[in-house]
């Protein structure tokens, strides 16, 4: 993985004084809290319902086992003993206090971390594919160029204040494993007829108060014009995003509203005019990058099988394992889903012993998935078995990677100064309901995502089923949405109709997968029976 | 009533006014009129609390601050789905105050 040189660790450590100095400025009463926000939320402090929350970036959720322990000690003696591994690949601390906060950053630079560009009007922290480097089926590796993408993004002076926040995710595969196309930039690394390493540009995606999925605006960008061609698509943003309407700020609505077709011109025209002025970064550095991301040294000799005797083991390999390219090892999902837990929640203990985990078994890496869970990417088959004893000592071998267990929920009212529901507490009853009807293995594949308010950090609109939750009158209401996806075949789900009270969001969620069992064909999962029969067989039981 | 509410700027716990100071416990909240925006001009200036505003509360049952939305009472207790880390973590009744 990525290792920062000399000039990555000056630029973190530098932020540290330079927010250690603000934040004494602060707490001395010689700036006040108009002129102080700003550079907190530059630096991932928000003010949250409770305390300060801590947002800190993990590049394209890429972490070591140091990184992992000194997140699990940043928890302990800062924070109350957990952290919240978050949508976008990030962990977040809810209990911070201000006059700790220049020292937690100054903890994370020692292990070459920080809270940078997780907030605010910039380009934030780079997402990707969380089986990058390990899958069997990508072309390439994606995260060189995230991380070139990030390097080139970080302090960026011109897109520091763009209208709104910026968010970019690359991937390198057929399968989009990143939401790719609901991403303001949405990156495919692919290879063309001569071999040849390229992207193709999705732009104007993203999720809120008004879902778009990105349109293709080039299929081709080689890799020696990569920074120049994403640095054209921000120019254009820049230049004519909403600035005068916060919720219209998004590149999507300029997209939107130009016509894809006219914003690419735009794009061309700029692109063609920075060519022309050197601004691509050499690529040798692309190299330079990529070097750190060379294989591990896998084992050739590793066996390729597994015992599958122990019929609670093979439950977790059939549904948390996914394919390795190399024979002999396999990708281990960690689920941060047991039933009735909170999403995404990890106690310190539990980053200690994942940390530990990829130390001895994953080639001292793993990553954070945006649907709130954790890979190791590179577990040797003989080992796994050893591993998930260990996870499940641990309490976190739920077997339910991608079930309806295997919820995104955002952390809602119970955290969220934005937030108009609460999202974990629907989540944990959902999980609890099909985890003791056991029904949730009958129903496979199934994603359901619950966002706390219109903002859809629990990414809803992406869900085969989705839950938003609103205020109505002062009182917890949650819609239900039927039909979204995040993946290849990406789509956005529709509203069933009226919302429901909190214990029956869960009912309705039920008698959708009622319908969906009754009606399904053989190898259908929920979204194609959904797609295939339509809104109405649904809405019929659900309200009915 | 209307009570005031607001961040520690160091801690960033919440608190309450309560007449003289800032309470971490809603029940000492004071009704303050018209009071408010004076008061928290005040306080913000100097430096006591952070983020503060005014809000409706009524009373409940056994005659305590209850804040009239839900937003506000979940910070009054605590997060609902960690009943460990609220105010009251050997009540685990005190979360059907807030709902």
């Amino acid at each position: 993985m990525y290792r920062y040189d000399n000039y990555d660790q000056q630029m973190v450590d530098t932020r540290v004084a330079e927010f250690r100095d603000q934040t004494q400025r602060r707490l001395d009463g010689k700036m006040t809290e108009d002129q102080f926000k700003p550079l907190r939320l530059q630096n991932g402090l928000y003010l949250q319902l409770h305390a300060y929350m801590l947002r800190v970036a993990v590049p394209y959720g890429t972490l070591s086992g140091a990184q992992m322990h000194a997140l699990a000690d940043i928890a302990d003696k800062y924070d109350r003993g957990y952290g919240h591994f978050t949508t976008r690949q990030n962990i977040q601390y809810n209990w911070i206090k201000l006059e700790d906060a220049p020292d937690i950053l100054a903890d994370l630079a020692k292990v070459e971390m920080h809270a940078i560009q997780t907030s605010g009007n910039c380009i934030r922290n780079i997402s990707s594919d969380q089986y990058a480097g390990a899958a069997a089926d990508e072309v390439v590796d994606p995260r060189p160029y995230a991380e070139l993408l990030r390097q080139w993004s970080s302090f960026h002076p011109e897109f520091l204040t763009l209208p709104r926040k910026f968010k970019i995710a690359v991937i390198a595969s057929n399968t989009d494993r990143a939401a790719m196309k609901l991403h303001d930039i949405g990156l495919r690394m692919v290879r063309n007829d001569a071999g040849e390493i390229g992207a193709t540009f999705y732009v104007g995606g993203g999720m809120g108060r008004t879902p778009m999925i990105a349109p293709c605006i080039r299929e081709w960008v080689p890799l020696d014009q990569l920074i120049t061609y994403t640095e054209a698509c921000l120019r254009v943003y820049n230049r004519y995003g909403r600035r005068d309407n916060k919720y219209k700020a998004r590149i999507k609505i300029l997209v939107h509203e130009l016509g894809a077709a006219e914003y690419t011109r735009q794009v061309e025209e700029e692109f063609a005019h920075l060519l022309s002025q050197p601004i691509e970064p050499p690529l040798a550095e692309l190299e330079r990058i990529g070097a750190h991301f060379a294989d591990p040294a896998f084992d050739p000799a590793a066996p390729d099988t597994l015992d599958l005797s122990d019929p609670a083991f093979a439950l977790w390999v059939a549904r948390n394992t996914h394919p390795h390219k190399q024979p002999g090892y396999a990708i281990a999902n960690i689920s941060l889903k047991p039933v009735g837990g909170i999403p995404g929640d990890a106690s310190a203990a539990q980053m200690h012993l994942m940390a530990d985990l990829m130390r001895e078994h994953s080639f001292d890496e793993c990553r954070v998935t945006h649907a709130q869970n954790i890979v190791l990417p590179h577990v040797r088959k003989a080992d796994l078995y050893g591993v998930w004893q260990q996870l499940v000592a641990a309490d976190l071998a739920a077997p339910n990677l991608d079930t309806i267990e295997d919820i995104i929920a955002c952390p809602g009212l119970d955290y969220c100064s934005l937030a108009n529901a609460r999202s974990i507490p629907v989540a944990q009853k959902i999980s609890q309901r099909f985890a003791d009807s056991g029904k949730t293995g009958v129903l496979g594949e199934l994603k359901l995502k619950i966002s706390g308010c219109i903002n859809a950090c629990g990414h809803h609109h992406a869900g085969h089923i989705g839950i938003l939750g609103v205020d109505k009158k002062g009182l917890e209401n949650y819609q239900l949405l039927l039909g979204g996806s995040e993946g290849d075949d990406t789509s956005l789900g529709k509203i069933t109709g009226p919302g429901f009270t909190e214990d029956g969001i869960v009912d309705a969620v039920e008698k959708a997968t009622d319908v969906y069992l009754a009606t399904r064909n053989e190898g259908e999962r929920f979204l194609d029976t959904y797609r295939r029969v339509g809104m109405e067989k649904f809405k019929e039981a659900i309200y009915g | 009533m209307k009570i005031l509410t607001g961040n520690d700027l160091k801690t960033g716990a919440v608190v309450w006014w309560d007449g003289a100071d800032w309470s971490l416990h809603v029940n000492d909240a004071v009704d303050v009129g018209d009071e408010g925006p004076a008061i928290l001009a005040r306080e913000e200036a100097e430096r006591r609390v952070n983020a503060s505003y005014a809000i409706d509360a009524g009373r409940d049952a056994e005659g305590g601050v209850r804040p009239a939305h839900i937003k506000d009472r979940v910070r009054a207790l605590g997060p609902t789905v960690r009943p460990d880390l609220t105010l009251k973590p050997t009540e685990p009744a005190a979360l059907n105050w807030v709902i």
